[in-house]
């Protein structure tokens, strides 16, 4: 008993009584300096990208928020607005598709698939999380975009143009629409992967009791898999958003780089990280370079608050399962 | 069915069809949306290939980036400073990364007091999440602004997105180091840090392999990173990290943003190189994580 409360506690509990050991406290300085990276590396980030941005936080104060501009009035003006809108879209935009897309793969892989096609097709779904996001942002342009312009654009006017989000039929191929896809691809292997362990850790003998009550499949996964795995299901879709917010790269390949609100997702627009990524061959004056980063302040706060409340949820889950 | 089959009401009832239907129809579905991805995977993975193929030669491995004015005949044109030059910052992001991260698994797994762990273990996953452009920022006002771009002020970027993985896997991999090896170990007279240096770390190693292999894998095809840090790079062979150097992603990105055609043919090949490196890497990290995992968990 002593000793399996001795075990619980960890290795950091094994301790030898004795003489003092210089090596011990070397270690244990050089290992804990290093540990505190993490922390040391949050505050320095969030401290640089403060006070560089602090021109324009003055200059514009919480107004860049709601100002639609990037170097209007012989670039003076700056506005976050259509960023964040474009940020806003595009990310909700991508989580709305990914999400029963991800859980069904998840689903399909726990529950239905024989042993060796999951053995084959979760390590592709993991591949895919793999493939860069500039080679996705290349096949956005060279082959996603005209396939928007040609074909899926069309079709989808065709059907749906009385809804807003599709009134117009696509001119261009690099579009929020292209962006949506190009994120919803990104946050599928992410999303479908986290939840995929949620559902394998969902105890057998609740789903045998349902089965043997005479559930469906589709009623054990309604009544058993997703209540049992609500909260976990729930962070790994705020941490697909984070990621969606936070791409750079892909989606200023694909979205069309303009500073513009429209309801229409066949027009182009831009977002946060998009923006900041396509000022990279330089800002001319020393306010648009605060301004950028102000852009990157917006961002940094989004993605710590996202992650912060997807770990606390992911720790709370795992903390009750330690304890069963 | 044969004729004796049960046919009870309970089966035959109308109530029971539709939960059978609606149950048929979401299995298809879940299906679909497996093939979905694979078909997204291969179609990606497939346009990358059949269009990056005719690029890639020899001269394509050996030759830099030519510059082409639009007459006469075109100069042979290849991405070997961009290959070198992805090459030598991921090195040194690897070299910054893997000491930080190694004392920090160790720190966290082996002497921190539990509370504390689980605190820094949240800062790096924090940490984690933080978009890669917005590292790139940081890196850009910290070392760059005044200074100017360098290749190693990109691995300082990319280093601080490796770290948060390999430690993570580190970890995961001192977990499973059995707690009687230390306790036989420290039992013998060897102090903490001879244990954990020479008993401990040295089971582990198969989790650091993995977690270095992934991390460098997800680094090197990183573009966020690279923009305002080295980006503006010539187009001959460099080696010295202290001055921008051309890299594979950010050849993709800006041969992908021109209206050549033969520099899109170009961005393709240089994709599937890309591609190519990350999958074999990826696939390393898998057959090391299944083998040092199942030799600790003692079913060799």
């Amino acid at each position: 008993m002593a000793v399996a409360q001795e075990r619980a506690r960890g290795p950091a509990a094994l301790q030898r009584r004795g003489r003092f050991r210089p090596g011990d406290a070397v270690l244990y300085v050089v290992t804990c300096a290093a540990a505190l990276t993490g922390v040391v590396l949050l505050a320095l980030i969030t401290r640089e990208v403060f006070v560089e941005a602090w021109p324009a936080m003055q200059k514009f104060g919480l107004h860049f928020l709601t100002t639609q501009a990037w170097g209007d009035n012989n670039k003076t003006l700056f506005g976050a607005k259509s960023f964040i809108f474009g940020t806003v879209v595009t990310s909700l935009g991508a989580l709305l598709i990914a999400t029963p897309v991800s859980l069904a793969i998840a689903l399909f892989l726990t529950e239905l698939a024989p042993r060796w096609i999951r053995h084959v097709v979760a390590p592709l779904i993991e591949l895919l999380a793999a493939i860069p996001s500039v080679v996705l942002g290349l096949w956005g342009i060279l082959v996603l975009g005209p396939f928007i312009t040609g074909t899926l654009g069309p079709a989808l006017h065709g059907t749906f143009g009385w809804l807003p989000i599709f009134a117009s039929k696509p001119t261009v191929g690099s579009n929020m629409f292209a962006a949506i896809l190009i994120l919803t691809i990104m946050i599928i292997p992410i999303v479908s992967s986290i939840c995929r362990e949620l559902f394998v850790g969902v105890p057998s003998e609740l789903k045998d009791g349902a089965l043997a009550l005479g559930a469906t499949r589709w009623e054990v996964v309604r009544g058993v898999i997703f209540p049992y795995a609500r909260a976990g299901i729930a962070a790994a879709l705020i941490l697909g958003l984070g990621r969606a917010l936070g791409e750079a790269i892909a989606v200023t390949q694909v979205i069309g780089n303009n500073v513009a609100i429209h309801a229409d997702l066949f027009k182009p627009g831009d977002t946060l990280a998009s923006r900041i990524a396509g000022q990279y061959q330089g800002a001319d004056t020393a306010l648009q370079v605060a301004s950028l980063v102000y852009l990157a302040v917006i961002l940094l706060v989004f993605s710590l608050i996202a992650n912060l409340a997807a770990q606390l949820i992911v720790r709370r889950v795992a903390g009750r399962h330690q304890i069963r | 069915m044969s004729a004796q089959a049960p046919t009870s009401d309970l089966f035959r009832s109308e109530r029971m069809r539709r939960r059978r239907i609606v149950n048929w129809i979401v299995e298809g579905a879940a299906t679909l949306a497996a093939l979905l991805a694979v078909a997204v995977l291969v179609i990606v993975v497939g346009s990358v290939v059949s269009r990056g193929w005719h690029a890639i030669n020899l001269d394509f491995f050996t030759k830099s980036q030519a510059l082409y004015s639009g007459f006469g005949p075109r100069p042979a044109s290849g991405i070997e400073n961009a290959i070198i030059g992805t090459l030598i910052i991921i090195g040194i992001a690897l070299l910054m990364a893997l000491p930080v991260a190694i004392l920090t698994a160790i720190y966290l797994n082996e002497l921190a007091p539990r509370k504390l762990a689980s605190v820094l273990t949240l800062a790096f996953d924090v940490l984690n999440g933080i978009p890669a452009i917005v590292l790139g920022i940081f890196v850009f006002i910290f070392v760059v602004v005044g200074h100017g771009q360098a290749a190693w002020k990109a691995s300082f970027a990319l280093a601080i997105l490796m770290v948060p993985m390999i430690a993570r896997s580190t970890q995961e991999v001192l977990a499973l180091v059995p707690i009687s090896m230390r306790e036989a170990s420290l039992a013998l007279g060897a102090a903490k840090w001879r244990t954990t240096l020479s008993v401990v770390l040295p089971q582990a190693v198969g989790g650091i392999v993995t977690g270095a292999t992934l991390a460098t894998a997800r680094a090197a095809g990183e573009t966020a990173p690279l923009l305002f840090t080295t980006a503006l790079y010539d187009n001959s062979v460099h080696t010295d990290p202290r001055q921008p150097l051309a890299s594979i992603p950010m050849f993709i990105f800006t041969s992908a943003e021109q209206a050549d055609p033969v520099l899109h043919e170009q961005a393709w090949g240089a994709a599937a190189v890309l591609i190519g490196i990350i999958l074999i890497a990826s696939l390393i990290a898998r057959w090391f994580a299944d083998k040092s995992v199942r030799r600790l968990k003692g079913e060799r």
